[in-house]
């Protein structure tokens, strides 16, 4: 039993991994304003999921890995990813019964959720806050969910992650 | 409740890395995604190897051709350059000046970039191991480009002058008129502040740094003016700069330790 669930921790963190990867992989200027929010989509399927294993503390320390990554304030993105894994957790049920493109749209207000909080520290340290390019990365990761739900779920099924 | 504790845990952490007091933390975790960037970054350069390797023998011959004929005229130009600049530094020492010419440099790579999509920053493959400090100027072949802000071990991240946070002390070199350039965070536009309405600036006018501040060495071409606008209702005028360093779409670039800050006086501390 033990053997198997660490088994499938691997794979779990991988899925972040490969996450990290495509959220730091150069895009043409076009296509940049466009890049989903790979790290958030990827959390909010996990702690959908498996929300006994994946949870609050899980959210916030990938969000500081997220800070590492993007050169923000350490604790910028652990905040908006905490925040999400919650939502998610208290609306987990009825968010697995909905069909996928309404999940998408779910997605799309936690993606926004989390950019505007992430807006919003950076308003407090004076920075500039253009709120329209949120949009941007909010509507991609609605529209890619589905995909990436499918594949997470076969994953999940593979490995037996639960 | 855990959520309670990890927001307050989150504000914490930013108010001290606000103030620079957790660098330290910033350091491990620049080590510890090291993998991942590189996982990102090998495969593209691979790619270009690929590419190198593959094109055609014509056109690497024309390629070669240009490129010679290029730096025929470079180096024509940097032998008139080293004449000029021997000669200045004769005068300097006629002058007795404390300033000295002449800085070190070292080639860097851009490992990633664009990491967060509303500021402008760059993610260097040097590091703390070749002795790059926060607040180096860095450099590419046409001009400024930005200057590092956090140092890892093995990786930097840079700002770049169009970071909106970024300021940078310039002067227009054809009168010598100081200003501030300030970023505005969309790519290929800076703005200079503080310039009044009446001011001696024109579409066209080069921009250089102007070394005041101490961080930046003076000199370096930052870009050029493309608009002025002048409104009588605002008490300074618009004035639009393109930078001439190639921001976006540079693969490597120059960090600068500058050698030409004057020499404190007696009983003074130099200061940063």
């Amino acid at each position: 039993m033990m053997v198997r669930r660490s088994g499938g921790g691997l794979a779990l963190v991988l899925t972040f991994v490969i996450a990290f990867m495509l959220m730091i992989l150069p895009l043409p200027a076009l296509v940049e304003p466009l890049r989903p929010a790979w790290v958030t989509v990827v959390l909010v399927y996990w702690t959908m999921a498996v929300p006994q294993r994946v949870g609050v503390s899980w959210a916030w320390f990938t969000g500081l890995l997220k800070d590492g990554v993007a050169g923000t304030l350490l604790g910028q993105y652990a905040l908006g990813l905490a925040l999400v894994a919650f939502i998610v957790i208290k609306l987990h049920q009825r968010m697995r019964v909905l069909p996928l493109w309404q999940q998408g749209v779910g997605v799309f207000v936690l993606v926004l959720l989390e950019q505007s909080l992430f807006l919003w520290t950076r308003g407090i340290q004076g920075l500039p806050s253009p709120w329209l390019l949120v949009l941007g990365p909010a509507a991609a990761s609605g529209v890619v969910w589905p995909w990436i739900f499918i594949i997470l779920r076969d994953v999940r099924r593979r490995y037996r992650i639960e | 409740m855990r959520l309670a504790a990890f927001v307050l845990l989150s504000v914490l952490l930013m108010t001290l890395d606000r103030l620079h007091h957790l660098e330290f933390v910033r350091a491990g975790l620049g080590v510890a995604l090291y993998p991942v960037q590189m996982a990102v970054h090998v495969p593209l350069q691979a790619g270009s190897w690929v590419y190198d390797t593959f094109s055609l023998r014509r056109s690497l011959v024309e390629e070669n051709r240009r490129l010679r004929r290029e730096q025929l005229v470079i180096e024509s130009r940097l032998g008139r350059f080293d004449a000029l600049e021997a000669e200045n530094r004769r005068l300097r020492n006629l002058l007795d000046s404390s300033v000295k010419v002449g800085e070190q440099v070292l080639i860097a790579e851009v490992v990633a970039v664009d990491m967060d999509p509303f500021s402008r920053q760059i993610m260097l493959s040097k590091g703390t191991r070749s002795r790059v400090y926060a607040g180096q100027p860095i450099i590419d072949a046409n001009g400024v480009m930005g200057q590092v802000v956090h140092v890892n071990p093995l990786t930097s991240a840079a700002l770049l002058i169009t970071d909106p946070g970024h300021a940078l002390p310039v002067q227009i070199n054809r009168n010598g008129l100081r200003s501030v350039a300030v970023g505005t965070g969309a790519a290929g536009r800076l703005s200079l502040q503080y310039l009044p309405n009446n001011a001696d600036v024109r579409a066209g006018d080069l921009v250089v740094t102007s070394g005041l501040g101490g961080r930046f060495p003076s000199g370096y071409p930052v870009g050029t003016v493309t608009a002025v606008t002048t409104d009588a209702g605002r008490p300074f005028a618009e004035v639009v700069v393109e930078p001439s360093a190639q921001l976006e779409r540079n693969r490597e670039v120059l960090l600068v330790w500058p050698a030409n800050v004057p020499i404190a006086p007696p009983g003074q501390d130099g200061g940063a």
